[in-house]
């Protein structure tokens, strides 16, 4: 079925099948292939895209669905990639293989454009559908706060060399 | 000191023989000849300087440096290159870096794996940096006609101070290609304290491509004219398809083709039979497999059970074991006498690695030769497998290492990649083959249970004075054990001990098994740690205490392999100190636990505080971890990154995790019944590193394992119960 709809603020019409996920259409329609596919169902958050704003996983948000909408992708997300958040990962080093990543820069961003100053609490409300399976949380959080301005240490490195 | 400068180098040799191979880093590491140099392009033909496989040098100043080894998420694509980069003496914000492709002749050994990478390369790529730095030199002491030794280098630029001269590395380049290259074995290396790159937190160099989204991984591959692919294998390990409806798959709306593929031999690691559907999407072929229908063979393993697993374990521990491993002294005289007597069975569940991206690969076969795309942590095993299979040249077979979406050891299995290649050489199209995530934990080589029984005995005074281990494991012969279930008799704190008996018994397994970051030490960790912490208590003991006793009873002069007593003390006094350990009032429900542990020949010790609710809700407040890896941490942001996710990773393994086996084949399918570690399970981690005289050895896999038991121990601290099974989640903890 042919489906008209707004991705990274451009008008995109594709014919595909009325339940191929949006994930699908974004990859392998379109030729988008920063946001990852990890389960299928709705349970790792690597898929995460923004639709008018809000966070969804868009393996489980069908063709059908899409008419008419706007969806905001990774590759979206600023257009030079400097957003905050994009800018606070790089200087913390955050990613480790970084699959996950764009699904959580996108849980994030749709955090900080709600709650500009998130507590730990809102942050762990909002992230904690997101599968890292390097285990990069204590930075994503860290990351999440130095883009928020409320950036402070949790974690202590040090040695005694 | 000088003991363990002395072990310090036998391991440092040892390492070398243990990868050397015969490859390039092998003839590297023996100093001996400068065959590398001799293999490597010194001009081609676009006038670019390239002093070994590893640098080229552009006439215009563009500085490009390799990165030989697949990037999992270990940082080796920085790190690899900052040894390069740092004794070339470059700025690191001037060099481009390239994925090298799979190409073992020009590279050496190109794995990830065995947290390998630093001890095998710290001392080669160093010094193929160091050759280019010297060929520069000599090109513009010639031009100057100055000795060489007055030339000074810094920034990519050669500087001749006394008569104020310098040329750059690009106006070098054309007259250094024309030198020969020197013996790798002469050239200087920089003093540590010279070091500018190494030491420093460097980013990942591939950081912004990740956050912008860009297509870096396997799965992002496209090319011209493919198809993609799914394959469906019988849900019971080894299983055949015998018949399909393959008529009606290929009528479905976007599919393109159907066939059977079948099985490349008897490997579980090699190519087994399943059905494969291509199509125009993903979604079209994934869409096919709810139409399709096959008849499998389930062959032998549809009788295998992880219930039948635990039966047989019990029936073999009644026994005495089929073999010894190790004995000394007289364990049954020693219990006899023995102040105080601990017995305990401990066993650990199967469990998946579930890397985020699910197993991929693109495949392009054409007129006997194929071109692959993989993410992969071992391509040239992938290389030898594709060729047996397909019955090709193993030089026919170019194969590109992509980014993985993790590896944790699932990779160095190269099933999905002659998958991929066998579909696209019988379809004749190139194809993208990808697993759904079901695929992924129900065909994993997981990391196999185990079960040990295990007796101990401590004197009046409190030393363990007996140590007994009846361990049940897998095995297909008797002898061999199946992958990742082995365990030597060396296994930590058997040689501290006068009396001991380490004894095995094994059974047969259908099931795959492989290597899970710290592949043995992972589970080994758990066991051995937990049971020490036992008999501590009976020994009326402080368990840092305890063990510190126990590393003084290590003998002298480590044997090959186990740990060098004085490194292990160092980290465990470190974290004792950093913890507060013994010197902090903890509330009710609250308990810290304290584990140490060697792997990949790092040193790690590691206190957790855990708080169990009276509903029995575990939760891990905080993580003290210090590390010994050696004279220099490479790269700081990088290590703390390892450091950290080894940390979560194991604690998730302890939380949650477990594979069932029921009729051969697993019971659990995604992420709702195999649970990953989540952003509200992680607690602070505090990571500290103690550096000694020894080379630098991996970051990767070390600091994982003593997780495990550090936080069981901490759990009987907090409740007084005894974790003798994982995961966590199937105890009840509840208490008032």
């Amino acid at each position: 079925m042919p489906v008209t709809f707004t991705v990274n603020g451009t008008s995109r019409t594709v014919d595909v099948p009325a339940d191929m996920p949006l994930l699908w259409v974004l990859r392998d329609v379109l030729d988008l292939k920063g946001s990852k596919f990890g389960c299928g169902i709705g349970q790792c958050g690597a898929c995460t895209v923004h639709l008018n704003g809000s966070p969804v996983r868009s393996c489980q948000m069908p063709a059908a669905a899409l008419q008419g909408q706007k969806i905001t992708t990774i590759e979206g997300l600023s257009p030079d990639g400097t957003h905050a958040l994009q800018k606070a990962w790089e200087a913390l080093d955050v990613p480790q293989c970084g699959y996950c990543q764009a699904g959580q820069l996108m849980s994030a961003a749709a955090l900080l454009a709600k709650t500009p100053k998130p507590t730990d609490a809102q942050i762990d409300s909002a992230m904690n559908g997101n599968l890292c399976r390097c285990a990069t949380y204590t930075r994503i959080r860290e990351g999440i706060h130095r883009a928020a301005g409320t950036f402070r240490a949790t974690t202590e490195a040090g040695g005694s060399r | 000191m000088a003991l363990d400068t002395v072990v310090a180098r036998r391991e440092f040799l040892r390492v070398t023989g243990l990868v050397g191979g015969g490859l390039l880093l092998g003839t590297w590491l023996d100093f001996g000849t400068n065959g590398v140099l001799e293999a490597a392009e010194v001009h081609d033909a676009a006038g670019e300087f390239m002093p070994n496989a590893f640098i080229r040098i552009a006439p215009d100043g563009a500085v490009t440096i390799m990165a030989k080894n697949p990037e999992v998420g270990q940082g080796i694509k920085t790190m690899l290159p900052m040894l390069i980069a740092e004794e070339l003496d470059v700025d690191w914000e001037s060099i481009r870096i390239e994925q090298a492709m799979s190409d073992p002749a020009k590279y050496g050994t190109q794995v990830a794996g065995g947290s390998t990478a630093t001890p095998t390369n710290w001392e080669p790529l160093r010094r193929a940096g160091a050759a280019g730095r010297q060929m520069l030199v000599s090109a513009a002491a010639a031009a100057w006609g100055v000795p060489a030794a007055e030339c000074t280098t810094a920034s990519g630029v050669v500087h001749h101070r006394a008569s104020n001269r310098q040329m750059t590395y690009g106006q070098l380049s054309t007259s250094a290609a024309a030198l020969t290259a020197p013996d790798l074995a002469t050239v200087t290396l920089k003093k540590p304290g010279d070091f500018k790159i190494i030491g420093r937190a460097i980013g990942g160099v591939d950081n912004h491509k990740v956050v912008t989204g860009q297509p870096l991984f396997g799965i992002d591959v496209t090319v011209p004219g493919m198809l993609h692919a799914t394959f469906v294998k019988c849900p019971v390990f080894g299983g055949v398809a015998t018949s399909a409806n393959l008529d009606e798959i290929k009528a479905l709306p976007g599919v393109r083709n159907a066939f059977i593929v079948a099985a490349g031999g008897t490997a579980l690691n090699g190519l087994l039979s399943g059905v494969a559907i291509l199509a125009d999407t993903f979604w079209a072929a994934k869409s096919a497999r709810t139409t399709l229908r096959v008849t499998w063979n389930d062959g032998a393993t549809a009788s295998q059970s992880s219930a039948a697993f635990s039966a047989k374990a019990k029936e073999l521990h009644a026994q005495a074991p089929q073999r010894s491993l190790r004995a000394a002294g007289d364990v049954t005289a020693a219990f006899a006498s023995a102040a105080k007597t601990v017995e305990a069975n401990y066993e650990y569940p199967f469990i998946a690695h579930a890397t985020l991206e699910p197993q991929n690969c693109t495949a392009h076969y054409k007129d006997n030769t194929i071109e692959i795309w993989a993410p992969t942590q071992n391509p040239q095993s992938g290389r030898v497998l594709v060729a047996k299979t397909l019955n090709i040249a193993e030089k026919d077979v170019a194969i590109h290492i992509t980014r993985s979406g993790g590896g944790f050891g699932r990779r160095l299995n190269n099933d999905y990649m002659v998958e991929a290649a066998m579909i696209s050489k019988i379809a004749g199209v190139p194809v993208k083959m990808l697993w759904t995530r079901e695929d992924d934990i129900q065909h994993d080589f997981y990391r196999p249970g185990g079960f040990h029984k295990l007796k101990g005995a401590v004197d009046a005074s409190g030393r363990l004075v007996a140590w007994q281990n009846h361990f049940v494991s897998f095995s297909n012969n008797g002898t061999d054990f199946v992958p990742s279930a082995n365990m030597d008799g060396q296994e930590f704190p058997t040689l501290a001990v006068p009396n001991h008996s380490i004894g095995v018994s094994t059974m047969p397994l259908g099931v795959p098994t492989g290597f899970l970051r710290a592949p043995g030490s992972n589970a080994l960790a758990y066991v051995m740690e937990s049971f020490i912490d036992e008999l501590a208590h009976a020994a009326r003991k402080d368990p840092v205490q305890f063990r510190l006793d126990l590393l003084a009873s290590l003998p002298a002069e480590a044997p090959r392999g186990t740990i060098v007593a004085s490194r292990m003390k160092g980290v465990l006094e470190l974290v004792a100190a950093k913890s507060g350990w013994g010197t902090r009032r903890l509330p009710k429900g609250t308990g810290i636990g304290v584990a140490t542990y060697f792997s990949h020949r790092g040193y790690f010790a590691e206190v957790v505080e855990a708080s169990v609710s009276k509903a029995g809700v575990v939760k891990v407040n905080k993580v003290w971890v210090a590390g010994d890896v050696g004279s220099q941490i490479i790269n700081p942001s990088g290590a703390i990154n390892q450091v950290q996710g080894s940390v979560i990773d194991g604690i998730g393994e302890a939380l949650l995790q477990e594979i069932t086996i029921v009729g051969g084949r697993t019971t659990q399918s995604n992420f709702n019944d195999f649970p990953l570690i989540r952003l509200t399970q992680t607690p602070q981690i505090e990571v500290h590193f103690r550096t000694t005289e020894y080379p630098p050895t991996g970051m990767g896999e070390p600091a994982l394992p003593p997780v495990v038991p550090a936080l069981c121990n901490a759990i009987f601290a907090a409740t007084g119960k005894r974790i003798r099974s994982l995961p966590l989640s199937k105890h009840d903890l509840r208490w008032a």
